[in-house]
């Protein structure tokens, strides 16, 4: 039956392109099909992961091979999928939310006209992220990971004629292709390293290998990883890629894209664990992307943009969790996971929330609309619980692991996410104020109301998944599931008794609580954003996403058009000047000698007889001589 | 040698007038000169065969053909003053006087030994002499120039033969012309009115009158009108006439 | 001997210089005349100078070749008045890009 592991993909992916070389008769059912081909993959996901519980530990990773796909040479890659532990878990993520947003895409895309296209686009991306997490090979892993950058393009500028997401989904290309150029050139010096870019071969035979092949190999994976999950220093473009529609906010961009670079961590554990320098630098990047990511929700009016923010911080824990070693791996997932539930959830909350707020974003034009949308208010809710880390939800069972952790790494790296987890708590906190409670501010023409059952259903499923998420972690299920892949830690006791470190998460959590709640609830909350000028500079670098368009302006983008200008000079004077000098001076001198050409019968006699002159000359002297 | 000594400036003289000439004709002119004066030479040189067909086939038949071409091409025609290409005067002269410069000297130095004469070889008569050699040695190259000429008479006749483009109008064609027009347009079928008639003089310049005393300006040529030379001396009043008798015992010449 | 040769190169010059500076196609060919007639002059010049009679068959020659060329370059002229109204040489430049 895994043989068949490949219908996975092959569903959605037939689905995507027939819907988009389907003429315009396919407008009425089109978002049905899309929709179906997503619960399909579902349903053979949840078949085949049933089979896999069944199965004893070892039989658990079930590879298949589909053809080869390069044969050149030494150089030998299969069309090869691998459905085990970790990509089973994967599977059902992908395929599980990405219906449930399916479902709701059918109601928030109800009035768009391209309807038909964006689940097209929406099933491709379902089928590249598939390929993503199943290949077995780093080449066929790039293939998916091109193809969600591609949807992440398509559907980030899907509004297309808002020159803002256009120029959003240009920018999440290019940022992204930075990622990728670290993933091609790690895949080639794979190849340079072993002679193949198997997963399974390379984690091997990593053990091997010197210690500065497995560190290059794990800061170009990094580089990738940084590109495609918003990490620091790529992560300017998630902010922006909020211009696409929200479902494509809360699938690709909150859920599971760009939780990708978390996998390819987790899933290259072989290559990190065999370079501390390498893990350090993931620790690193997630923190800082962590604290950055929090600092940036925290300012943000538009409610996308503080979710995009709160994003960051997320894949941040995620990714501080992978740099752990093999003490984190299982835990990254697992908060991958839950995140996986109450991102969605709350993205599509807000998306919810703009569509009864005729598609306004900004906060500050919010306000008090617990009890025009009820639902969307409860199952928000569920997910603001989940995402501070209040116990029993999901977010609280991970969050806190990752902490413990990260303690037992090191105290300051546990101190950081410690801070992380208050600031987490502050911004959300905010975040449900503005919206959800305090005054109303909205304007008149607004009628805020509950969005159709099609949205609210799915949002209703996420968040008991949100709530429930963290039945996983019961009796170490997660742990044990994989730890055939991510291989065994051994549980270090810290300091402090664990339930100790829990309590002080918790009433970090609440202070963060308390302090939104003292600052936010006390005076009324302004409708029009205050200017710069008037809020503090933490604020003003959260607004400004801690300048880092600026510094990418500055660093990069600035020297390459000075560098593109003075090559374009080059050309046009250098080597044009060159070319076209030449052919001008040609054509000059063709001019001069036009100039005897008169095309007179006598000034070309006269030019005979000259020549005759001359000759008469030279045979007198010749003569003479 | 003394005729060489007359004639040499004259034909320099009169080749330069040839190149300077500004009418066509006077270059012609000069040309005839320079080939009646070369016949000279050639008599005294011992040539008289060529003397004679110098006169009549240069001289008589080809100075001819050119008078003639110039009269039906205009005689008045004349080159501008002003000069197309330019520099192309000077470079001629220049280039020119290079040449002959060069080629006059080159002659005092190739040219030398003694001068045999044509005494012997004019024995039986040039004529004679010639016909010898033309007829014998050279016969061949004779016919070719015969047909040389007939090739040229028969390319003449094609080059000047001027193909007839329309109908041509038989003496029918053009009064039956005459009367459908005057049907038409009332234009009278006959000739022209003379002019002069009934008027004071029975000049060309002077229309003649209508039985109510008009002027009848159809009767007066048309290149007339064109330059204004139509006498007005149709007014029948004495005053003017008087006036006119006037002037013409004044001398100037009754000319308006 | 010189004289008559310097005569007919003379001769010969001011014709060549009138070809290149007249303009009317018939006086250029007038000019052309004055050519052929300074070399025959030499030709009979030399005929005496080497006592036979074969310079004097080559003027006669020339002469009749002289002929058919003016007859021919004649009719050309006309032709081309009748088509240009114009004997000038210049007129004929399509050579003249």
């Amino acid at each position: 039956m895994f043989d068949l592991q490949w219908l996975l993909i092959a569903i959605p992916l037939a689905s995507g392109l027939g819907l988009l070389v389907w003429g315009k008769e396919g407008d009425r059912f089109g978002h049905l099909i899309g929709t179906v081909a997503s619960a399909l993959s579902f349903l053979f996901g949840v078949v085949l992961f049933a089979s896999l519980l069944g199965k004893d530990g070892e039989d658990r990773s079930q590879s298949t091979k589909l053809f080869t796909w390069i044969d050149a040479g030494s150089f030998h890659v299969d069309m090869g999928f691998t459905f085990d532990q970790l990509s089973g878990l994967f599977v059902l993520l992908i395929t599980g939310v990405g219906t449930l947003i399916h479902v709701y895409s059918i109601g928030y895309m109800a009035h768009d006209e391209r309807r038909r296209r964006f689940f097209a686009f929406l099933n491709i991306f379902i089928a590249a992220m598939l390929t993503l997490v199943l290949a077995s090979d780093y080449l066929v892993l790039f293939l998916g990971w091109e193809g969600v950058g591609l949807a992440s393009y398509l559907l980030i500028g899907f509004w297309q004629h808002k020159d803002s997401a256009a120029a959003a989904a240009k920018k999440a290309f290019v940022v992204n292709r930075v990622g990728d150029l670290g993933m091609a050139l790690g895949i080639m010096l794979m190849f340079t390293e072993f002679g193949t870019s198997s997963i399974h071969a390379v984690n091997g035979a990593i053990t091997g290998a010197s210690g500065s092949v497995a560190t290059a190999l794990g800061l170009l994976l990094l580089l990738g990883a940084c590109g495609k999950s918003a990490q620091v220093p790529l992560q300017s473009w998630l902010l922006d890629a909020m211009e696409g529609p929200t479902p494509v906010s809360a699938l690709i961009h909150a859920a599971t894209m760009v939780t990708a670079g978390v996998y390819l961590v987790v899933r290259s554990n072989g290559i990190f664990d065999a370079s501390e320098a390498a893990r350090t630098a993931v620790i690193v990047v997630g923190l800082v992307t962590l604290l950055a990511g929090a600092w940036i929700g925290c300012a943000k009016d538009d409610i996308k943009k503080a979710l995009a923010g709160s994003t960051m911080s997320q894949i941040g824990y995620m990714m501080l969790a992978a740099g752990l070693g093999p003490a984190g791996y299982a835990f990254a997932i697992f908060h991958l996971i839950t995140h996986g539930f109450f991102k969605a959830n709350m993205f599509l909350g807000a998306g919810s929330v703009m569509h009864g707020m005729n598609d306004d974003v900004e906060m500050r034009h919010y306000g008090g609309l617990r009890t025009f949308m009820p639902i969307t208010f409860a199952t928000f809710g569920l997910g603001y619980l989940a995402i501070i880390g209040v116990p029993p939800f999901a977010g609280f069972w991970s969050k806190d692991k990752i902490i413990e952790a990260a303690f037992g790494q090191n105290v300051w790296v546990g101190l950081g996410a410690l801070l992380g987890a208050g600031v987490t708590a502050f911004y959300m906190t905010r975040l449900m104020i503005m919206t959800f409670f305090s005054e109303k501010r909205w304007r008149e023409e607004v009628h805020p109301h509950e969005s159709p059952r099609v949205m609210t259903w799915p949002l209703i499923g996420l968040a008991a998944l949100s709530a429930v998420g963290g039945i996983l972690l019961v009796s170490d299920w997660i742990s044990e599931w994989l730890e055939p892949i991510t291989g065994h830690a051994e549980h270090e006791e810290l300091a402090i008794p664990a339930i100790v470190l829990t309590l002080i998460i918790t009433v970090v959590v609440l202070i963060g609580v308390a302090a939104a709640v003292f600052f936010y609830n006390r005076e009324p909350i302004a409708a029009e954003t205050p200017a710069d000028s008037s809020v503090s500079i933490f604020a003003r670098a959260g607004r400004h996403e801690l300048y880092g368009n600026e510094l990418n302006d500055a660093v990069v983008v600035r020297p390459t058009r000075h560098l593109t200008r003075f090559l374009v000079w080059f050309d046009g004077k250098g080597v044009d000047g060159f070319v076209t000098g030449v052919a001008d001076r040609l054509g000059d001198t063709s001019q001069f000698l036009r100039k005897p050409q008169t095309g007179y019968v006598r000034s070309y006699a006269l030019t005979m007889f000259g020549g005759v002159a001359v000759l008469v000359l030279a045979l007198l002297a010749v003569t003479l001589a | 040698m003394t005729a060489f000594w007359c004639l040499a400036p004259i034909m320099v003289i009169a080749a330069l007038g040839l190149v300077f000439a500004r009418k066509a004709v006077h270059a012609a002119l000069c040309l005839a000169v320079v080939m009646i004066s070369l016949a000279v030479l050639y008599a005294a040189q011992g040539a008289p065969f060529l003397f004679a067909v110098q006169i009549i086939v240069y001289t008589g038949a080809i100075m001819m053909l050119f008078l003639f071409v110039l009269m039906l091409v205009g005689v008045d025609s004349s080159d501008a003053v002003k000069e197309t290409i330019g520099g192309q005067r000077l470079a001629a002269a220049i280039i020119g006087l290079i040449f002959g410069v060069t080629v006059v000297l080159a002659v005092g130095q190739t040219v030398s030994g003694v001068v045999v004469g044509l005494k012997a070889a004019n024995g039986n008569g040039n004529p004679y002499g010639l016909s010898e050699l033309l007829f014998g040695k050279y016969v061949l190259a004779f016919e070719f120039t015969s047909a040389l000429l007939i090739t040229a008479a028969l390319g003449a006749m094609v080059l000047a033969h001027k193909e007839r483009l329309t109908t041509r109008h038989s003496q029918a064609d053009i009064s039956a012309r005459r009367m459908r027009e005057y049907a038409e347009s009332g234009r009278h079928p006959g000739p022209l009115p003379a002019p002069g008639v009934f008027a004071r003089h029975n000049a060309v310049d002077t229309p003649a009158l209508l039985p109510d005393g008009s002027p009848l300006e159809s009767s007066i040529s048309d290149s007339l009108v064109a330059r204004g030379q139509v006498r007005d001396g149709f007014e029948d009043d004495i005053d003017k006439v008087v006036e006119q008798l006037d002037d013409d015992e004044q001398g100037l010449g009754g000319e308006k | 001997m010189n004289e008559y040769i310097t005569l007919s190169l003379i001769l010969f010059t001011i014709g060549c210089v009138g070809v290149l500076v007249r303009r009317n196609a018939i006086v250029v060919f007038m000019c052309i005349e004055l050519m052929l007639n300074a070399t025959n002059l030499a030709f009979v010049s030399f005929s005496r100078q080497n006592g036979n009679l074969d310079g004097q068959v080559a003027a006669f020659f020339v002469m009749v070749v002289a002929a058919a060329e003016v007859v021919v370059g004649l009719s050309i002229i006309v032709s081309i008045y009748r088509a240009r109204r114009s004997a000038s040489v210049d007129e004929a430049s399509l050579l003249k890009s």
